[in-house]
């Protein structure tokens, strides 16, 4: 089946033709939201922070949000602002029209009060509609395409069946010419060992080992350690026995080809294969980084179950057990229990995943953008003031 | 009474395998390893998503799942015995 995108002024391909509304600081999200409701057409991210950083955090922020808008399945932009935050409305469209998509911006505090600006942003999210309406489809090829990784509320199962069946999954797509970017640093504690020995180079092995440490690091400035406590009490319960049978479940996901690249939060890769972002754990900043980083498609494993989606891209929820996938049904996608039933060997999952995924890539809506899920977290580094 | 798909068995060199169901003690597993089959009996009750032995192993040997080394037995282990924090312990950190 061929496969077929938008080709975007940068060369990037996207999979779906979004106009997005984008907040520059939190204090937009209710505005953004109202225009959203006269426009419906357009989507939004909500944006949770903005302004309250250290300049570390205002760098990451901005960054963020600028290949957000760059992820190729953003059509065009609108990007709504106060005129007081950080990173301003009039800066933000200035870096934004580099990618070389149509981008406008207002700011409220310039906009005639709440009631104007909506009126104002409507008008302009409509312009928007009409100027990528007729955006060609063209074909491409896997090599276009970059998918995001995540696990979250997983369970033990999620290391023998979906995050298996995913590594399958992603060696079809990477020996295809494609891209996969796995994040979540910390769970990787435990199994940097071996994803340093899978990497491409012994130096990149290194800088892999280095990331981790960094990240273990930093959370031991604040007294705690990421290794204490891990497997917690309730993943013992149900069958882990130890930290690295923990992570190593986890970055099963990465599947077995050799990993080409450590990137920072948000970057964009400049290689193709299977990428290491550093990123926390936690499923909305990590995503968010992840697809900041140009990912158009997520896949999503999970034994406990989440509604969890993003508006700009698809993300595809796989659960690890049979009868989580039935609690949880109108969330997830497909189940990856069927290994543990014995209905399907890992491979043979890994197969039916990766059609998934071309399947979403062609235009299948997923569960989570069915239900219009929507959860965006642009990574906090320091502290809020 | 032997059961295909009680236990999976995700790489050749795993010495472990994962209880796809609740197993009974005295329960006959036959399950498939690579090309081959593996035959164990279960010596004690093993959970849902447990780990149970493939065969011997000795203490101070490494414990394979996923083809990975997930951590080393702290006492001997017979096949088919339940393979947890009461008789593994993880590597990370010591070597």
């Amino acid at each position: 089946m061929p496969l077929a995108g938008y080709r975007r002024p940068d060369g990037r391909v996207g999979f779906r033709n979004h106009v997005l509304v984008l907040p520059t600081v939190a204090c937009a999200n209710g505005v953004v939201n109202a225009i959203c409701r006269q426009v419906p057409e357009a989507v939004m991210l909500p944006i949770d922070s903005g302004c309250g950083m250290l300049k570390e955090d205002q760098v990451v922020f901005a960054h963020t949000l600028a290949n957000l808008a760059g992820n190729p399945n953003v059509a065009a932009t609108l990007v709504v602002g106060l005129g007081c935050e950080a990173f301003k409305p009039d800066q933000a469209e200035a870096v934004i029209a580099r990618w070389g998509k149509p981008v406008k911006a207002i700011a409220m505090h310039n906009s005639g009060g709440y009631a104007a600006t909506v009126e104002q942003g409507a008008a302009l999210a409509r312009q928007l509609l009409r100027e990528v309406a007729d955006l060609p489809r063209v074909e491409v090829n896997p090599g276009d395409l970059v998918l995001g990784l995540n696990c979250g509320a997983s369970d033990p199962a999620s290391g023998l069946t979906a995050n298996q069946a995913l590594g399958v999954a992603v060696d079809h797509l990477v020996d295809a010419g494609g891209s996969a970017i796995i994040g979540e640093t910390t769970e990787c504690v435990g199994a940097e060992k071996e994803m340093a020995a899978n990497a491409v180079s012994p130096e990149l092995g290194q800088r892999i080992l280095d990331t981790v440490r960094r990240f273990e690091d930093h959370v031991k400035m604040y007294g705690a350690d990421l290794s204490t406590g891990e497997p917690n009490q309730g993943n013992m319960e149900a069958g882990l026995s130890t930290l690295e049978e923990k992570s190593l479940g986890c970055i099963r996901k990465i599947g077995s080809r050799p990993i080409v690249d450590v990137i920072e939060y948000a970057d964009i890769p400049s290689k193709k294969g299977p990428i290491l972002m550093d990123s926390p754990s936690y499923d909305a900043p990590s995503v968010t980084g992840i697809v900041a980083g140009g990912a158009q498609v997520v896949v999503f494993t999970t034994g406990l179950g989440t509604p969890f989606g993003m508006s700009i891209v698809p993300v595809i929820k796989v659960m690890s057990n049979t009868p989580a996938f039935k609690r949880m049904e109108d969330t997830a996608d497909l189940n990856a229990g069927t290994i543990l039933d014995g209905e399907e060997t890992i491979e043979q999952a890994g197969q039916r995943l990766y059609e998934l995924v071309m399947e979403v890539a062609a235009g299948r809506r997923t569960k989570a953008e069915e239900l219009g899920e929507n959860q965006c977290q642009i990574w906090r580094i320091t502290l809020t003031l | 009474m032997a059961n295909s798909t009680a236990v999976i068995v995700i790489r050749e060199q795993d010495n472990v395998g994962t209880a796809t169901r609740d197993i009974k003690a005295g329960e006959l597993i036959r399950t498939r390893v690579g090309a081959g089959e593996v035959c164990v009996t279960a010596a004690i009750d093993i959970r849902f998503l447990h780990k149970i032995a493939l065969r011997d192993i000795s203490t101070g040997e490494r414990i394979y799942k996923y083809g990975a080394v997930i951590g080393e037995a702290i006492s001997p282990i017979a096949a088919g015995d339940h393979v947890h924090v009461h008789n593994i312990r993880s590597l990370w950190g010591r070597v």
